[in-house]
């Protein structure tokens, strides 16, 4: 669930969301569930040219398991508070 | 805590990740890819957010590689194959 809350801590700020097929999405994050599953708002493809055919889409939902990365500012991410986040999680997950 | 558990818990696989954290680590990706990067976060399912990241794509045999840049970035953990500390 770390990466649930992590993502949600991304609600309105702006993302890039490359998925598995290499099309490239930049907008701004509106929700997010627990598969990861994203909403994004104000869309453009960076890479237009190559794929037209989301043009004149300007809201999408995006299947979690067809992201390969999600790109974002550095300044939206409290590093330390992720890597304690991270630590809790796996003392979590052996306690299991 | 006791020693028990202390040694139990590096026992896991995934602990060898956790050592790495504010580390720089090289994870190798599907689809010829790699990415070098300082590791803010991981899960179970290697899910992962890298800073100051570099994305290398590989297409031919001594062909120089595609590099990307990257501030800050998460990668889906089920793209990952491996995870390996990095010099850097």
């Amino acid at each position: 669930m770390l990466f649930f809350s992590f993502f949600k801590t991304l609600v309105d700020q702006e993302v890039t969301v490359e998925l598995k097929n290499d099309i490239e999405i930049k907008g701004t994050l509106k929700s997010v569930d627990q598969y990861l599953n994203l909403k994004i708002d104000n869309i453009s493809t960076v890479n237009e040219g190559k794929y037209p055919h989301l043009k004149s889409v300007k809201t999408l939902f995006i299947r979690g398991s067809t992201v390969r990365y999600v790109h974002m500012s550095p300044s939206s991410v409290d590093c330390t508070l992720l890597q304690d986040a991270s630590r809790r999680e796996a003392l979590v997950q052996s306690a299991k | 805590m006791s020693t028990l558990r202390t040694e139990q818990q590096s026992q896991e696989p995934l602990d060898l990740i956790r050592f790495q954290l504010d580390e720089f680590v090289l994870v190798k990706l599907r689809g010829a890819r790699e990415m070098k990067g300082r590791l803010q976060g991981y899960d179970s399912h290697c899910n992962m957010v890298l800073s100051e990241a570099q994305e290398f794509i590989f297409s031919e045999k001594d062909v120089e590689p595609i590099v990307k840049k990257t501030e800050m970035v998460f990668v889906r953990g089920d793209s990952v194959i491996l995870v390996s500390p990095s010099t850097e």
